[in-house]
């Protein structure tokens, strides 16, 4: 996979451009970056509002607003790479072709160290994005993407659906990706009715179990563990599952040291 | 979520450091003025980077994930600590109350200041400062750098009722005219910022214009402000997730310095931005879609 030197991440939407965090000094330490899913051609994002908070959780349905993707590899890549952050690129799209091109020019954009397929968009299609329900579809995806991106490591963030998480899994590795993220944003709503993803330590307990669903179905297979995660202690949980690494997101919004200081404790050592 | 713990505080207090600073701070006194709670906060790090326009991202109660946004009203000096932020909190809703009901001592997660600040003019000219409600708190230590520099301080002071109407006394000491509206008339003239802004801009002959306040009052400030040719600075409030520029949360429609329509953050490339740049018309309820370009 990708070889890094602490398994604390910052997961994909919830850490800015990264310059926001490294403002504070939040990115010290950290394993790796993953960007917000990024698209060919630039997005504004959906109405508002695109949040509401519910007790321990975010609902937010923020329509993945971004640069498009050249003006993120002229604008905020080299930046990333500049700092000597190892930046995996979330990509997203509205057809598998898109997903393909945008692969194909990130295997040529240096400093690239893995391209993160989001599969687990949960109001994508209220968004005008690629609505990948079916582990088939997210297969097709995986694979397209994993021809165009050469060398780089391809890993799939799979829906976080408890009963079908493994199923999810193996399609997606034997579609070649080389791991999988596991416990993604769980599909919700607003107040308003509209679809969203709820974040938070609310769905801890889920990605924990769609983890440990994952590892006992395929043992092989590297599995990066995310969801509520907000406390050293909750990031043993899903590395003593079994996760090789862990990813920190709406924790960021509430404290944006929050995966710092886990990295940190980590490094330290057992406790 | 709010458990206290170890952290790596980088150096308080390096002077020019314009980056923000994350650090748990105290509340020194808490103090009921009408509507309002004055809150004196010690935040190390936070207060010494302060300039007017800028916000603190505040945590609240255990559960709640989303930060709060409060304007910084001014810093001071207090006895022991270093220098504190003064907020102001209208409690309107659960995390504003909670902040308004915290006893002194409460230890608080601060981050801060945040986003852009007011531009200063260059040359000393006259300038006029129309705030509402809470949202004034940022002209009054902005009133004392525009003084620095020799401009000339018009204030336009303005809130639904006497008891939400901040710090009118302080501001007659420190304008050279201050005029107060109230939607009720329980002080000064009854009406709206709206109603007026045009006659104070006119009188005060001021060349740029700084306000603060609700989305209606900015827009209408803005205008007045082209009308008149002066130049004008608003603070403009979103519902915020992070504060921080993580989230996206926080979306606000501007046409940009090359004249293409584009959607900002408005926690970190706001909250001031020049009147003219913003789209008021969506801001103020017309959804943008998706798909055009960000
Ligand atoms: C830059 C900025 C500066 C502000 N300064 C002050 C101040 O000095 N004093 C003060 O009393 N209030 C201020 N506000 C408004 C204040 O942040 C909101 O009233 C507060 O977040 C509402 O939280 P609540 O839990 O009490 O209410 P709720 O309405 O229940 O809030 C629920 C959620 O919506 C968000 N939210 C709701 N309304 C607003 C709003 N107007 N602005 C931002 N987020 C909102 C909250 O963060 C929270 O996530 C400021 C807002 C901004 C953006
Ligand atoms: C505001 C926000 C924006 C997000 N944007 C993305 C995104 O662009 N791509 C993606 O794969 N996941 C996105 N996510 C999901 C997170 O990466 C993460 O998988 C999920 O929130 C669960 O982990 P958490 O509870 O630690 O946040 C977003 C989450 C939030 C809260
Ligand atoms: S509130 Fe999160 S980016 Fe502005």
């Amino acid at each position: 996979m990708i070889d890094l030197a602490n398994p604390v991440v910052v997961a994909a939407g919830c850490g800015g451009t990264g310059r926001e965090l490294d403002a504070l000094g939040a990115l010290d330490g950290i394993g790796a970056f993953t960007t917000r899913s990024l698209t060919l051609n630039a997005r504004t994002g959906g109405p508002v509002p695109r949040f509401a908070e519910t007790p321990s959780g975010l609902v937010h349905s923020t329509g993945l607003p971004g640069p498009g993707l050249e003006i993120f590899l002229a604008t905020e890549l080299p930046w990333l790479v500049a700092r000597g952050m190892r930046v995996v690129v979330s990509v997203t799209g509205a057809s598998v072709a898109e997903h393909a091109e945008v692969a194909r020019r990130l295997a040529q954009a240096p400093g690239v160290r893995g391209i993160e397929v989001d599969l687990a968009v949960p109001d994508a299609r209220a968004h005008g994005l690629l609505d990948v329900r079916e582990p088939f579809h997210a297969a097709n995806v995986v694979a397209a993407v994993v021809r165009e991106a050469q060398d780089l490591p391809v890993l799939a963030k799979v829906r976080s659906d408890v009963l079908r998480v493994a199923e999810s899994a193996r399609v997606v590795t034997d579609a070649g990706a080389v791991a999988v993220v596991v416990g993604g944003p769980q599909a919700a709503a607003l107040p308003d009715g509209r679809p969203a993803g709820l974040s938070g330590p609310a769905v801890l307990p889920l990605a924990l179990r769609c983890v440990t669903e994952v590892r006992a179905a395929l043992p092989g297979v590297p599995v990066v563990g995310c969801g509520g995660i907000t406390t050293t202690a909750d990031a043993r949980s899903f590395l003593d599952a079994g996760a090789v690494a862990v990813q920190v997101g709406a924790a960021l919004l509430h404290d944006p040291t929050t995966a710092a200081r886990i990295a940190a404790d980590l490094a330290g050592g057992p406790s | 979520m709010a458990a206290p713990r170890a952290r790596r505080d980088r150096v308080a207090g390096d002077a020019g450091v314009k980056s923000p600073f994350h650090t748990t701070g105290e509340v020194l006194a808490s103090k009921r003025v009408g509507a309002f709670q004055h809150l004196t906060v010690v935040a190390p790090g936070v207060a010494e980077r302060f300039r007017p326009g800028t916000f603190v991202a505040v945590s609240v109660d255990g559960t709640r994930l989303a930060r709060r946004a409060l304007w910084i009203h001014g810093v001071r000096p207090v006895g022991g600590h270093g220098p504190a932020l003064q907020l102001v909190v209208e409690p309107v809703g659960p995390g504003t109350r909670w902040l308004a009901e915290r006893p002194v001592g409460t230890r608080l997660e601060v981050t801060g200041p945040l986003g852009r600040a007011f531009a200063l003019p260059k040359e000393p000219v006259a300038t006029l400062l129309v705030g509402e409600g809470y949202a004034a708190a940022p002209l009054f230590p902005l009133a004392e750098r525009l003084r620095e520099r020799g401009c000339q301080v018009n204030l336009l002071l303005a809130a639904p009722d006497e008891r939400r109407l901040l710090s009118a006394l302080e501001a007659r000491r420190s304008a050279r005219a201050a005029t107060v509206v109230t939607a009720d008339g329980s002080v000064g003239r009854r009406g709206s910022v709206a109603d007026v802004v045009a006659g104070v801009l006119a009188q005060s002959a001021a060349e740029v214009v700084y306000a603060a306040g609700p989305v209606p009052t900015l827009h209408a400030v803005a205008a007045a402000a082209e009308q008149a040719g002066a130049w004008s600075q608003t603070a403009v409030e979103q519902p915020l997730a992070c504060g921080t520029g993580l989230c996206h949360g926080c979306p606000l429609p501007v046409v940009g310095e090359d004249g293409v329509a584009r959607v900002v953050r408005a926690c970190t490339e706001g909250p001031v931005v020049r009147g003219d740049r913003v789209r008021w018309a969506e801001l103020a309820g017309a959804r943008p879609a998706h798909g055009e370009p960000a």
